[in-house]
């Protein structure tokens, strides 16, 4: 059984051989598309060209565009489609599925009901129940299932409903999924995709809140990106959909409904790259999720103050892109970190860490980590709003950071 | 309690050898042959919500011998392992299967190398028994290079993927959702395959194996999970960590079997019966009742919670291989001298193939990164600058 699923040249072999015997009526087959035209778009604007790359010159100005050329880039290049954050990966997931037979999906509530956030909406009546799984509610046994049936090949994509239950499989995300790669010395890959929801929501509690990059950062083996707009959702899903190694997409509750255009063709985002939304020179902001947008909107202000603030969101969690932050770092020489993680060992902490070690020399001024506060999302709405990081705070500290 | 039930199978092997019938008369040359024996199991089944297999089993004297050097072979292995724990040549944790050996020949024999094995740490034998070679056994207890896991993973994490041996796991529990993960795997891609997992009377207590279970049933899936009941989860005994210690019962709604397992044709039997089942109706429990001579690990004395009359009372009354030795014997497949023989051909074996590890190398340094991440999609780690590249993940 091994053999069958080695290699994407097999999967034509595979789908063939099982296309007989899955109900026709519930699953759609098609062969990998070996030639599929892709376009790996760089945030530094160099693209990565396959035999049809005309098209993908026009996706350049997109992705790299800062926000307010957008409407005017969109125009201009082939129309896309406008949808929404969770359409977006739907349509990723979609894809992805239909384009190898081994991707399924495992998660609660995903299948009949449709995914208590409509990611997977639609897709169970589409491809059977055989491929959208509803699991029970048991985090630490369905994700364990999830990597086991990555160790013979299949890729699953395990939801968990909210970031925060995947506590309950930490055991096996760090000890299984992580290591198995190492420990094996090599033999078994672990193909799996974990997402889901994390972040502050509105008033959802302590429990339902939590953000958990920072507890999964240190497990060696595994990759983490975060995505903030449908473009990058979508690139992004099809992107840990297609690696090898288990990756960690995080979502964020409250970015479900963000709406933007994006290409009718296929494309995937780099998982280790981060991601220039404006680009400027008096200070780097290094942001990801959804501070990205307290960001740009701290950025209208400072702006109208005469500031020129670089905005990156970094996108790749583990790795960090410290290639493009660093290309940064050493034009603006101030670093500003802003995310809702918590203050203590959260994202912001190791990327102080790693950018003082690598570009110490660059800094003229201490770089400045703006994240969440150390307690429990409370419940009511005055104090939460204070728990995460507001643009106000963004503009005070970009002053301060300048001065 | 643990006394009561040595009680117990002292009175069972008053019954030990009942041959039913030998077919043809037999012949001598130890290489055996494959005219059919059958031969009755030590005793009957215990089954929940199923009908037990058959007490007589189908063997041959081929297969019986095989038995014999397999179990041979692993015994000695084992005792090989602890004498280089002892000199400080395999460091860490060491769990020794000496004891158990009947449950990984047995279950290899009524299966195919597609069916999926998973296990927990004490991994060695089965490791054996799905094709892997002492070498590879050796070098990775002592962390050399020619190592099954290059030396990386250590006792507990022995794979073998091309044979589907899936390890090899030091979390207590945690493979039996990965076994339950690898049925859905054999069930999606329609394969007529298995996948047996294993863990222990300790692990039997776990939350996650009932999740597991209770999804293997609901989806349907091919998974037979061994509970390989040694009595004594690391120091404590059975009565004092379940309060129901019938392992097989414990899947309520899922059917189970308890067998001898220190009878290797019993444990051929139960498997093979339970790989039908488990094609046709999905999961089903198998305790297999053996004992371990060893403590847990290399660490535990092992007779801080059993007495020495104990381990020496089952390893007079119930030992696999001995059963086995006398079988061959009452059947005349085989002679004193020739079993004999055997294990001192399986002796030289095990010290060969420690000479051969010892001579593999240490990992090199630059192995620390290699095997982090899978290729895929970029995956390299830059200095900085990109311009020099610190540690290729390969």
């Amino acid at each position: 059984m091994a053999a069958i699923f080695q290699g994407v040249g097999a999967a034509a072999a595979l789908s063939s051989s099982l296309s007989n015997s899955f109900d026709s009526k519930k699953f759609v087959s098609s062969p990998l598309r070996k030639g599929a035209s892709f376009a790996v778009v760089r945030s530094d604007g160099r693209v990565n060209l396959n035999p049809k790359g005309r098209r993908a010159q026009q996706l350049i100005s997109n992705a790299v565009a800062t926000k307010s050329d957008s409407a005017a880039a969109s125009s201009s290049s082939k129309p896309g489609h406008e949808l929404l954050l969770f359409e977006a990966l739907q349509e990723g997931l979609e894809e992805e599925m239909e384009r190898d037979i081994r991707v399924c999906v495992m998660g609660e509530d995903v299948g009949h009901y449709g995914g208590s956030y409509k990611v997977t909406k639609g897709l169970a009546k589409k491809f059977g129940d055989l491929r959208v799984l509803d699991t029970p509610i048991a985090e630490n046994s369905f994700t364990g299932m999830g990597i086991g049936a990555a160790m013979t090949g299949l890729r699953p994509v395990v939801e968990g409903m909210n970031m925060g239950f995947l506590l309950l499989a930490f055991n096996q995300i760090s000890n299984n999924c992580g290591m198995l790669h190492y420990t094996s010395g090599g033999q078994f890959t672990i193909p799996i995709v974990i997402r889901g929801p994390g972040g502050v929501g509105r008033q959802l509690g302590a429990e339902h809140s939590q953000r958990l990059e920072s507890y999964f950062q240190s497990i060696p083996g595994i990759q983490m990106v975060a995505c903030s707009t449908p473009y990058n959702a979508k690139g992004l899903m099809k992107a840990a959909i297609r690696s090898e190694n288990p990756v960690i997409l995080f979502e964020h509750v409250l970015l479900y409904n963000l709406k933007e255009r994006i290409p009718d063709e296929d494309y995937i985002c780099n998982l280790e790259e981060a991601e220039m939304v404006r680009p400027g020179e008096h200070v780097t902001i290094l942001t990801y999720s959804r501070m990205r947008y307290h960001v740009m909107q701290a950025a209208k202000t400072l702006v109208n103050k005469g500031y020129d603030p670089e905005v990156i969101d970094i996108r790749s969690l583990k790795p960090f892109d410290l290639y493009t932050i660093g290309n940064s770092v050493k034009k603006t020489h101030r670093v500003l970190i802003v995310e809702e993680c918590m203050r203590t060992g959260g994202i912001g902490a190791s990327l102080i860490a790693a950018i003082t070690e690598n570009f110490n020399d660059y800094l003229d001024a201490p770089i400045m980590c703006l994240s969440s506060q150390d307690v429990p999302t409370p419940y009511a709405g005055t104090l939460e709003e204070v728990t995460v990081v507001q643009p106000a705070q963004i503009v005070t500290a970009v002053e301060q950071l300048c001065q | 309690m643990a006394l009561s039930h040595l009680g117990a199978s002292a009175s069972r092997s008053s019954s030990l050898l009942k041959p039913l019938s030998s077919a043809l008369s037999l012949r001598r040359p130890i290489s055996g042959d494959n005219s059919p024996l059958t031969v009755e199991t030590s005793v009957p089944f215990t089954s929940h919500q199923c009908e037990a297999p058959s007490r007589s089993v189908e063997t041959n004297p081929k297969e019986l011998l095989t038995f014999f050097r397999d179990m041979a072979l692993m015994r000695r292995m084992e005792i090989a392992a602890d004498s280089l724990y002892k000199a400080k040549l395999i460091r860490g944790f060491c769990h020794l299967y000496d004891g158990q050996e009947a449950v990984a020949v047995g279950m290899e024999a009524a299966i195919t190398k597609k069916d999926c094995i998973i296990t927990a740490y004490r991994d060695h034998c089965t490791f054996v028994s799905r094709g892997g070679t002492l070498l590879e056994v050796f070098a990775e207890l002592m962390g050399r290079q020619a190592g099954c896991s290059k030396g990386k993973g250590g006792s507990m994490h022995f794979y073998k993927k091309d044979s589907n041996f899936y390890g090899g796991h030091g979390i207590v529990g945690a493979q039996v959702p990965l076994g339950c993960g690898l049925a859905f795997a054999q069930k999606y891609s329609k394969d007529e395959t298995v996948t047996f997992a294993l863990y222990g009377d300790g692990a039997a207590n776990q939350g996650q194996l009932f999740e597991a279970l209770n999804i293997s049933a609901l989806w349907d899936l091919p998974a037979i999970l061994v509970c390989e009941n040694n009595h004594y989860g690391m120091g404590t005994a059975e009565w004092r960590a379940a309060k129901s210690p019938a392992y097989y019962k414990r899947g309520d709604y899922v059917p189970g079997l308890k067998v001898d397992g220190m009878d290797a044709l019993a444990v051929k039997q139960a498997c093979k019966f339970a790989k039908e089942h488990a094609l046709k109706n999905g999961p089903i429990i198998l305790e297999m009742d053996t004992y371990r001579y060893h403590g847990h690990s290399m660490s535990d004395p092992g007779s801080t919670y059993r007495t020495r009359d104990e381990i020496s009372g089952v390893r007079q009354e119930r030992d696999p291989i001995e059963r086995i030795r006398k079988l061959i014997l009452s059947h005349d497949l085989a002679t004193e001298k020739e079993l004999k023989d055997v294990e001192k051909e399986v002796r030289k074996e095990v010290d060969d193939a420690i000479a051969q590890a010892k001579e593999s190398p240490m990992p090199e340094p630059s192995e620390l990164f290699t095997n982090v991440y899978a290729k895929g999609l970029g995956v390299e780690s830059f200095g900085a600058d990109r311009k020099e590249v610190r540690a290729t993940l390969p």
